[in-house]
């Protein structure tokens, strides 16, 4: 069990700037992410798309703010529990016992939900019959490649996780690669290859096709796939693999007792707490009269959410309000010399 | 104010006044239109506001930008007609526009 003056659940922005504030005015934290990297959707959804509302940083990309974020937290030790989700919180003695998927367990009186419109899962099938293979012969992420070894296998998707994987499996596989469209969103140097493995045979291309169903009785048999103009193949195949990217779940967290609208969580605005106590809900997932989801109302609203936690992880002492141009005391939390 | 239709996959319909210069996904979300998620808040990041846009009126809205069909790829169950709607902002001339939404965002 990890004792932790807060848990910060969500990694993108948000969270880490609530990180630094509870660093810098004394408390120590960890945070937790289901995504296997920092940064949310920052990282996931626009790493190269610029950003120009962000203040005094006139232009920068999702995967620059996160670099910054990050260098800001340098100074700082903070654990990261990544490719973790958070599924049970629970009352215990004023305190919350916090329980990840992987059985991490946690013991704060803090909790910081910061995670934008909940976390990332990945974007399936369409046919419902492929649920009943699902993490069998469908999968929608490669864990153990040499399980395809020999085996036939179609790809779905056009973008760069559907092309590296074509190119990849096709060492050792026979690889069918379907997509709805001629054009691929990916790299081109992978579009290229793909389609010199197309020419040479290696890989069988069908674009403008999409799944249709799934066959077959106790195994994965065939697919069938169908075009634009209703034209449909059957196709003989032992995995199907599909690469949609991920959509945003809002998960457990609908199971904690909070005051749940539309998928965001409301809290005050001082304290950007819930309804339950200490249980904060900051960046894109709280709401509030007048919230904007911007990245810098969730930095405001991470702040405030920090100083909150103060009272309960330190109920005997005073909280006083420093700056950081001045205070010898933060200036030492940053190891700053003068 | 410009007439929209929403057609849910149960084929329930609403019709509402859209103010222009609002988005379609906008008019969707702020009038309690259940089927359009909008997770990402229209940034074309997520394709959760995904809707068919009736083949009568595909031509005549704003065409895709770059990067939308990118986003279409991802949507559940995309057709040939397939938009996000965070990405058609309402004007006089869609006065009429008739949207179908899909069986589900994701």
């Amino acid at each position: 069990m990890i004792k932790t003056d807060a848990l910060i659940i969500g990694a993108g922005p948000t969270g880490l700037f609530t990180a630094h504030q509870l660093k810098l005015i004394g408390l120590n934290c960890e945070i937790v992410d289901n995504l296997d990297k920092i940064g949310g959707q920052c990282i996931e959804l626009y790493p190269d798309k610029p950003i120009y509302d962000i203040p005094a940083i006139p232009e920068c990309t999702g995967e620059e703010l996160t670099k910054n974020l990050i260098e800001q937290l340098k100074p700082f030790n903070i654990k990261f529990h990544l490719s973790e989700r958070v599924d049970e919180v629970k009352k215990n003695n004023g305190h919350w016992n916090v329980k990840t998927n992987k059985g991490t367990e946690f013991n704060t009186p803090n909790v910081i939900i910061a995670g934008g419109v909940g976390s990332f899962e990945p974007r399936k099938f369409a046919p419902k019959e492929c649920e009943r293979f699902e993490n069998k012969s469908i999968l929608y992420s490669v864990k153990d490649k040499s399980i395809f070894k020999g085996k036939t296998i179609s790809i779905f998707g056009g973008g760069d996780s559907a092309l590296d994987w074509a190119i990849e499996l096709s060492k050792d596989s026979k690889v069918n690669l379907i997509h709805r469209r001629d054009e691929f969103r990916g790299a081109q140097i992978s579009v290229n290859k793909v389609n010199e493995l197309n020419e040479s045979g290696k890989i069988d291309l069908f674009t403008k096709y999409q799944l249709k169903s799934v066959n077959g009785t106790n195994k994965l048999e065939n697919i069938e796939i169908m075009s634009d103009d209703k034209e449909i193949k059957k196709l003989k195949t032992d995995y199907v693999l599909g690469f949609f990217g991920l959509i945003m779940q809002l998960g457990p967290i609908a199971e904690w007792g909070l005051n749940i609208d539309k998928k965001t969580v409301a809290v005050d605005t001082e304290k950007f707490e819930t309804n339950q106590k200490g249980i904060y809900a900051v960046g894109d997932i709280c709401t509030y009269p007048g919230k904007l989801k911007l990245i810098l109302s969730g930095f405001h609203e991470g702040a405030l959410a920090a100083r909150a936690c103060f009272k309960l992880a330190r109920p005997n002492e005073k909280y006083r309000f420093e700056f950081t141009t001045s205070s010898k005391t933060i200036k030492d939390r940053l190891g700053v010399k003068e | 104010m410009t007439k929209i239709t929403y057609i849910q996959h149960n084929g329930k319909s609403h019709t509402i006044n859209v103010d222009n210069g609002l988005t379609v996904m906008e008019g969707a979300v702020q009038n309690d239109i259940p089927g359009i998620d909008a997770d990402c808040g229209g940034s074309m990041a997520c394709a959760t506001c995904h809707v068919y846009v009736k083949e009568d009126w595909f031509n005549k809205v704003p065409s895709k930008t770059e990067g939308e069909d990118d986003m279409l790829d991802q949507a559940y169950e995309p057709k040939s007609n397939s938009r996000l709607s965070c990405q058609i902002v309402v004007s006089d001339e869609l006065e009429g526009l008739i949207v179908n939404l899909p069986e589900k965002q994701v």
